[in-house]
């Protein structure tokens, strides 16, 4: 991090260059409700970093949480940058122009930390980008006192390995407390005249037990190529690193100030996060491994903040996120009483996709009274009533035909169904059922409905295995089988003309697919790969239209030649018990075996359900005694109160 | 359930506002956007359309293209319940981010502002060239009685005149204060152009330039709508297209 306090903006600089690239708003910051602060009069500066585009980064929550819980500090600030297009990029090389943040056009190598979001893997060329063009060195190990402390977080972070050379430290879970404890961190370092330099400050994050520093830590194989141990090579480093559990959700109800950006971007709405974790069990959702356990805002601080961002923003649409919203214990209290208080008005409220339930119907009607029926998103997962007890998703057809019926016959005309392919066990029949059960889900709709305009849309994803999951030790589908399974699943959906133009059918190719699992399961050495892939020009991996699987594959061949590992190692092969999984060091405090039986009883026809433990007895996935936490939930009993709305 | 149908609209009140700073790349569309949700955190009783799907009717006319600055940007604002316009305009203005000020409000009185929009006027600054370059480049281009240019729209490329609409075109400063090098020659054009279709904009006559007379500025040029309104058929100045809207509540 720079010695000298340099508060110069880039500005003037930059202004003359934007007519000459596409989008260029995305560039100039000045939303409502950012934080501009003065840089000279805070000790420890952030630039927060979502490495997408503008449009897909502003709307983050995580990241906005951060930005303003920081720039409450008044000896803190922070500023925020996004991944830039690649013509942006060519033009900032040709000018000397270092990435910036969008607040005050400053460049990010003069700021003390910056902390980067994935939410997804695919991110991570893009993070290298944003390293080079602030002439941060790649590797952590080539950065000096002169350079930021680059911090890795979100859901990825819980297998930082593959970026382990990257970034100098990673963070995993809730970001609000850690985000503080880690700036006062080095606030006192600094005031103490930055004893030690940048080893004796990523020491201190270390030592506090809620940092993971790579470089502290050996990764050592065996000759076959899989891990042999990760140890700590200095002492005062703890074995393994703990996630972040924030346990008071309503005394941290952010965003206050929702950032409302003029360019457009992928979700024009404000969002309430009514609760954080999901303990359903889903064997395939990271998400609900690691953030458990739930944890429940109450409905007086959802009704509160939802009154607070409307009027601050200016949005006209609400949405109540989280991993399964028509879990919260008063989300039918919570629906009548906000479907009360913006009736009449052009406010509308919605729901992320929800599980497969007559209940939702209820409740998505609670949302459009003003009587829109447009679309309903149910997200069944596996097609086949075997593949959703392998997935530990019990939904019966008959459930899934009931609640399609009572969305159809009550005015809704599309239902989207989501599905994963490529699940473990799974076989072509299995992915052949969804066509049977999308027209049936249309005969039904016509049936109830008398109408003949009802439509289906089945929207299909390869499933992905993910770290910390119950699947972590899963073989993931090539890419080739999840091709020709799709294909047979579209020519079953075509193949009946009385169907055919009903159902909607949206899907990915595999290959994308192969690459994430690369990223996601990969270790130290996958570092490589993707930066080989960001060198032969590879930018923007989520996007279609940039991603080149060929590219990968090259890069792969290429980075790990001379090893006993390949991509097809990091992918398509199953791990046992055994091995040591390259985050086996890091703690989402899901006990291990317990984890290994849930898998044990996905592969087994008569293995056990499990049940959600807010509802039944615990099930010692060991989160709560090894986090020390517990879950939170209602009823509070509390009702909401009606306002006056504008 | 039939889609609620909404009470036509008690009054109308036209804006100015202005394209400033670092928010003259905010394009039509975002401007739109801004505005909706200006209205609703105002708390502006704004008249909304029927429909399934409400929006609040809110009309923009001529519009400056995006990375233009603007002093002079119109709109028309239709309120449900009467409203005093100067409350309006200082109720936007504060919903309103930084940049895009909301400047003038009136009441509509009759005929449509679109009509009133009849010719812009424009600063073109040029960096990198000198009066003197600026002067011989405008002379040549006004001598000529029609230049030919070529723009990409989004029907393809599109061929016209660049020439005719253009009323006026003098040569200001050749040091520009707002730059980064106040050393750097920076000619400054002051262009008075008439609406139409197809319509010439500033860049068109940048174009115009360089087609007669070969001139490049160093960097992009910045443009800056000073007023749209009615043109002055005598001298050719623009006039306040809010102007008969003023008169109509004074009288």
């Amino acid at each position: 991090m720079p010695a000298t306090s340099s508060a110069r903006s880039l500005w003037s600089r930059l202004e003359p260059l934007l007519p000459l690239v596409s989008k260029p708003i995305q560039y100039v910051g000045g939303e409502l409700n950012a934080t501009p602060k003065d840089w000279d009069a805070a000790t420890v500066r952030w630039a927060l970093m979502y490495p997408d585009a503008y449009e897909v980064g502003l709307p983050n929550q995580g990241v906005a949480i951060l930005y303003e819980v920081l720039n409450e500090q008044d000896w803190a600030l922070a500023e925020r940058t996004y991944a830039v297009f690649p013509d942006m990029e060519r033009v900032m090389r040709e000018h000397d122009i270092p990435q910036f943040t969008v607040d005050g056009h400053r460049p990010v190598g003069d700021f003390d930390l910056l902390g980067i979001s994935f939410s997804t893997e695919l991110g991570y060329t893009n993070m290298l980008t944003a390293l080079d063009l602030a002439g941060i060195p790649l590797h952590s190990a080539d950065r000096t006192d002169a350079h930021p402390v680059v911090i890795a977080g979100g859901h990825a972070a819980f297998n930082p390995e593959p970026i382990a050379d990257f970034v100098d430290a990673a963070v995993l879970g809730d970001g609000e407390e850690v985000v503080l404890a880690i700036s006062a961190l080095v606030r006192e370092w600094k005031d103490q005249g930055r004893p030690g330099g940048r080893d004796e400050l990523l020491m201190r994050l270390a030592a506090s037990g809620g940092v993971y520093v790579p470089r502290f830590y050996d990764v050592e194989h065996l000759p076959d190529g899989r891990i042999q141990r990760v140890v700590p090579n200095r002492s005062g480093v703890p074995w393994r690193v703990a996630k972040h559990t924030l346990m008071d959700l309503d005394a941290w109800p952010y965003p206050k100030k929702p950032l409302v950006p003029l360019a457009e971007t992928v979700h024009e709405r404000f969002s309430v996060e009514i609760f954080r974790g999901c303990t359903r069990g889903c064997r395939f959702c990271q998400a609900g491994m690691i953030t458990r356990p739930v944890r429940e805002r109450s409905i007086t601080t959802i009704g509160d903040m939802v009154d607070n961002g409307i009027k601050k923003s200016g949005f006209e649409e609400v949405g109540l996120l989280s991993l399964s919203s028509a879990d919260h214990s008063e989300i039918a209290a919570v629906a009548k009483g906000l479907g009360d208080r913006y009736e009449g008005t052009d406010v509308s409220l919605s729901l992320p996709s929800t599980r497969v339930d007559a209940f939702n119907i209820t409740l998505a009607n609670e949302f459009s009274r003003n009587g829109r029926r447009s679309g309903l998103t149910f997200a069944p997962e596996g097609g086949s009533e075997r593949m959703r007890k392998v997935i530990n998703k019990m939904v019966t057809e008959e459930d899934l035909i009931r609640t399609v019926a009572a969305a159809y016959s009550q005015g809704w005309r599309q239902v989207k169904l989501y599905f994963m392919c490529g699940l473990p066990t799974e076989t072509d029949e299995d992915v052949l059922q969804i066509a049977d059960l999308a027209k049936r889900v249309i005969a039904t709709g016509r049936e109830v409905s008398g109408r003949g305009d009802i439509r289906c849309t089945v929207s299909i994803g390869g499933f992905v295995p993910k770290p910390h999951t119950p699947f972590q030790w899963a073989g993931q589908l090539d890419h080739q089988s999840t091709d020709v399974r799709l294909a047979k699943l579209r020519d079953a959906l075509r193949c009946d003309k009385r169907y055919g133009r009903a159902i909607g059918f949206r899907y990915h190719d595999g290959k994308p697919g192969i690459i994430e699992g690369l990223l996601s399961r990969g270790d130290r050495r996958v570092g490589r790969v993707i930066e080989q892939v960001w060198r032969d020009g590879g930018r923007f991996d989520g996007w279609s239209e940039h991603f080149s699987y060929d590219r990968w594959v090259a890069a792969a061949d290429q980075a790990l030649a001379g090893e006993p590992v390949d991509l097809d190692w990091f992918t398509t092969r199953q791990r046992d018990y055994a091995e040591v999984l390259p985050w086996d060091h890091l703690d989402a405090g899901l006990d291990r075996d317990w984890l290994w039986e849930d898998w044990q009883d996905a592969l087994d026809p008569d293995g056990r359900e499990v049940e959600d433990c807010r509802w039944t007895p615990c099930y010692d996935c060991g989160v709560c005694p090894q986090m020390n936490t517990e879950i939170q939930v209602g009823p509070t009993g509390k009702q909401l109160l009606p306002l006056s709305v504008v | 359930m039939p889609p609620t149908q909404q009470p036509p609209p008690v009054q109308r009140v036209r804006i100015r506002y202005t394209k400033r700073g670092r928010l003259r790349f905010t394009s039509h569309r975002d401007i739109g956007r801004a505005f909706e949700r200006a209205v609703r955190r105002a708390g502006l009783p704004v008249s909304y359309s029927s429909g399934f799907n409400p929006h609040p009717r809110l009309s923009y006319a001529g519009a400056a293209p995006t990375g233009s600055a603007s002093e002079a940007e119109y709109m028309e604002v239709a309120l449900a319940s009467p409203c005093d316009p100067d409350a309006v305009r200082e109720a936007l203005n504060a919903a309103m981010p930084p940049g895009l000020d909301v400047v003038d409000a009136v009441t509509a009185a009759s005929g449509a502002l679109a009509d009133r929009l009849q010719a812009s006027c424009w600063t073109i600054r040029l960096p990198g060239v000198t009066t003197g370059d600026a002067e011989r480049a405008t002379a040549a281009f006004l001598a000529t009685d029609a230049v030919q240019v070529t723009r990409m729209t989004k029907r393809g490329l599109r061929h016209f005149d660049a020439r005719a609409a253009v009323v006026s075109l003098r040569t200001g400063e050749a040091f520009d204060p707002a730059s980064a090098d106040p050393a750097q020659p920076c000619a400054i054009l002051q262009a008075v152009v008439r609406h139409g279709e197809p319509s010439v904009r500033p860049d068109d006559v940048l174009a115009g330039l360089r087609e007669v007379a070969g001139l490049e500025a160093s960097a992009a040029p910045v443009m800056q709508r000073l007023a749209q309104g009615p043109l002055d058929p005598r001298d050719g100045t623009v006039g306040d297209p809010l102007a008969p809207d003023r008169d109509t509540r004074d009288a």
